[in-house]
């Protein structure tokens, strides 16, 4: 049997290879299992935004991109074959949407110098590029939401959430477990008290969590969670009858998705972003006439406009100018997977290029340099309309307390350096 | 044809014993050691090791030790995934605590760790019997996971709860860690995976084999005619959370890299092992390796065949793996209720007549 599979795994390789050029874009994919649900429109963003790519410009730099899907589950075994599978065809950058692949990515890449860039999930302290050369997090990370969480309640509260209550609902895994440190540090700074409520996965038992909600009344709930569980927990929250406008979610616990199962119940749910929600982007033009018009579009085509939807079109973008820089600073279009590294460490976005390409606002103003991988951390909350069915973003796009955040990213990451004898970049 | 007994002969008892009687089985046997040892290390890149020969040694292992406590000595467990963690994390902890030891070491003291943990949960087994201690077992696979996830000096007070493991050598060459040439942990694990069934294989052959058997059949006659209980319950239960105790580490350490305990080591992971050895073919050794083949290769060979060969949506191929494969799991099972190795059997039997029929 294994010989069989070599010849197939050959001949597939051998079908699949064409001869000319490409840029090769990997999109290890969970379009089945309990995290599906977020899965879908972020695997269809980032393959409509391609599509659309290379209908509209043919390719990047006259180099046609190629989506290299490769369906993970959101398990970790099936994302180290997936990664595998994909690393030798020439993949240029890695966007797992998984914190646990993330964690096993991240030594794998750097040893096969490939890009990892982890848009506001992954490991927090990755920010820091002396220690991390190939991960990149930038817009935003885990701690920026959880700061920017914070700070929007103490505008809220004209600046004093001190004997406030605060409960964090979290996915019990390494993604849900990354705020935590934050949040204790700022419960110091502020006064607030910490309520830590863990939900196992896939999340979708959590009947004793809000029991303790209900009793212990805190005055805010944030929720990390992903998956069905965002789903659950906003149902369960309308069964207790929890104030939504109290109770935000984490920007991977605010999609449609997440609340349109509740109804009208989860009206003025917030949740954080760190993308512009909707549709009023003139990008979406361009995708209606060169993707969805002309049915190319992935999936069931059903996502478009969701918020994750744009999220991966915007990592799209970031990708997409990335690769633009990378072939500016080597004159060449078919960039290598070290190049690619050097247009993502150089990258610089500015309102000019958002604005050419039909994404203004959707994202900040930022650059990215050698010592930062992780960019400016902006964050904005957005609030559930459940009559009419949209996402309004009802603050702008704040900045998180840096003077928290830094100090804990310069202790993980140094602490990670050390642990695996990294000599510090960039100097 | 060739393949029988006749005139081979026997002139010891040793000989007689032997675990491949057959002239044409053993040379198969060998032939199979040289190729894995001596050809495959030559040709496999980092896509064979890491996603086809790696899980597959691992899973060996574990199918392996499991088939000891449940095809052997008859005890049903669903801890399998509870005592990978307790090997993942023991090894962890030794890996950091102690780096200039020698990752072999740490792989077999984490054994010897898992063992430990689950002697303390095999105590049950001698009040309680059948479906009641596979929910024990149940317990102790809910509680490792909450115990790994809850205590934070396990992971090493890290922010996020997942445990990395540092890059570690063996001979000066990589083991562990993201720098490692294909046929370092390819090797590494094919020892281990080697050792391991060599041991079970006599372990189960010898005296302690036959009271664990005892014990399966008919605990009450094992015990009339002198097999203690306790002794064979409790040493079933150490030796099969060795061999899964390693698995784990390997699985941790050589494997994957980074480990999240409630995602890799929860109770999915016990049925997965379980499944493994009923549809290898409970107490048998080859059984443990055809399982673990069909339960980690099928899905790989099914997801190359559909969307690498014919190029269908990967969500439309995952989809149809499951039912592909549970399909499979059902036929095999109606066809030959105990496994792939009776298959096997049964098909040596009738190679043995061939051409002839009687």
């Amino acid at each position: 049997m294994k010989l069989k599979l070599a010849t197939w795994a050959t001949a597939a390789l051998m079908t699949a290879s064409p001869v000319l050029a490409d840029l090769v874009m990997p999109s290890l994919s969970f379009r089945t299992g309990p995290y599906a649900v977020g899965g879908i429109p972020l695997a269809d963003g980032y393959a409509d935004y391609f599509t659309m790519v290379n209908e509209r410009d043919g390719g990047i730099g006259g180099v046609p991109v190629r989506v290299l899907e490769c369906e993970t589950g959101y398990n970790t075994e099936k994302g180290v074959e997936c990664y595998e599978s994909t690393k030798g065809e020439g993949s240029l950058l890695y966007q797992p949407f998984s914190t646990g692949i993330t964690y096993q990515l991240i030594p794998k890449v750097s040893a096969d110098g490939i890009a990892l860039h982890t848009m506001g999930y992954g490991r927090t302290s990755a920010a820091n590029g002396k220690v991390f050369s190939n991960v990149f997090n930038f817009p935003a990370n885990y701690w920026d939401a959880a700061s920017v969480a914070i700070n929007y309640l103490l505008d809220e509260n004209g600046g004093d959430i001190s004997g406030k209550k605060i409960a964090l609902v979290y996915h019990n895994s390494a993604y849900g477990k990354e705020p935590i440190r934050t949040l204790e540090k700022l419960s110091e700074k502020h006064g607030f008290e910490l309520l830590l409520l863990a939900v196992d996965h896939p999340g979708q038992e959590q009947k004793s969590q809000w029991l303790q909600i209900r009793r212990e009344k805190p005055d805010n709930v944030l929720m990390w969670g992903w998956g069905v569980m965002n789903q659950v927990a906003v149902q369960e929250a309308a069964n207790i009858r929890y104030p939504m406008e109290n109770f935000i979610g984490a920007w991977w616990s605010g999609a449609e998705a997440d609340v349109l199962p509740a109804g009208d119940a989860a009206n003025g749910y917030k949740a954080l972003t760190m993308n512009g929600v909707g549709k009023d982007f003139p990008i979406y033009d361009d995708l209606q006439k060169y993707v969805y018009d002309a049915g190319l579009a992935a999936g069931a085509g059903n996502q478009t406009g969701t918020v994750l939807y744009s999220r991966t079109i915007y990592a799209g973008f970031l990708a997409h100018m990335a690769i633009l820089k990378a072939q500016e600073m080597h004159g060449v279009a078919d960039i290598t997977q070290a190049m690619m590294v050097d247009g993502m460490e150089n990258l610089e976005i500015t309102d000019a290029m958002m604005e050419k390409y039909g994404v203004a606002g959707m994202g900040p103003e930022f650059s990215v340099s050698c010592e930062n991988h992780g960019g400016p951390g902006l964050g904005a909350v957005t609030q559930w309309d459940a009559s009419a069915g949209v996402w309004n973003q009802i603050t702008d796009f704040k900045v998180s307390d840096k003077s928290i955040i830094d100090p804990l990213i310069l202790e993980d990451s140094m602490a990670f350096a050390a642990e695996n004898n990294i000599a510090e970049r960039c100097n | 044809m060739f393949y029988r007994e006749a005139g081979d002969f026997k002139t010891t008892y040793a000989d007689d014993n032997q675990t491949f009687p057959i002239k044409f089985d053993r040379y198969r046997y060998y032939f199979v050691l040289v190729f894995a040892f001596a050809v495959v290390p030559f040709v496999i890149n980092d896509y064979w090791v890491n996603a086809i020969f790696l899980p597959f040694l691992i899973y060996s292992i574990a199918a392996i030790g499991l088939n000891i406590l449940v095809g052997y000595c008859g005890q049903v467990s669903l801890g399998t995934g509870g005592f990978m963690a307790v090997g993942a994390y023991a090894c962890y902890k030794l890996m950091t605590a102690f780096p200039e030891v020698n990752i072999f070491f740490h792989v077999l003291l984490a054994g010897g760790v898992t063992a430990g943990v689950g002697v303390l949960f095999g105590l049950p087994s001698l009040r309680i019997k059948g479906f009641y201690l596979a929910v024990a077992t149940l317990a102790a696979q809910f509680f490792l996971v909450w115990l790994f996830n809850r205590v934070p000096w396990f992971y090493n007070y890290s922010a996020s709860g997942q445990i990395s493991a540092p890059e570690r050598t063996l001979f000066g060459f990589e083991v562990t860690g993201p720098n490692t040439s294909a046929w370092a942990p390819y090797l590494f694990c094919l020892v281990l995976v080697t050792l391991s069934a060599l041991v079970a294989r006599n372990l189960t052959r010898g005296m302690q084999g036959r009271q664990w058997m005892a014990i399966r059949d008919m605990d009450i006659a094992a015990e009339i005619i002198g097999v203690n209980p306790l002794r064979a319950k409790l040493t079933a239960f150490a030796v099969s959370s060795f061999f899964v105790g390693i698995s784990g580490a390997l699985f941790f350490s050589v494997y994957l890299g980074a480990v999240e305990v409630g995602e890799a080591f929860g109770i999915q992971k016990s049925f997965l092992v379980l499944f493994m050895i009923i549809i290898g073919g409970l107490g048998s050794i080859f059984g443990s390796f055809a399982g673990a083949a069909f339960l980690v290769l099928m899905p790989v060979l099914l997801k190359n065949v559909l969307v690498g060969m014919l190029g269908w949506p990967t969500d439309l191929a995952a989809h149809l793996e499951f039912l592909i494969v549970g399909a499979l799991i059902i036929i095999f099972l109606i066809a030959e209720p105990h496994g792939l190795a009776q298959l096997w059997r049964v098909a040596k039997e009738k190679l043995r007549l061939w051409p002839f029929p009687h």
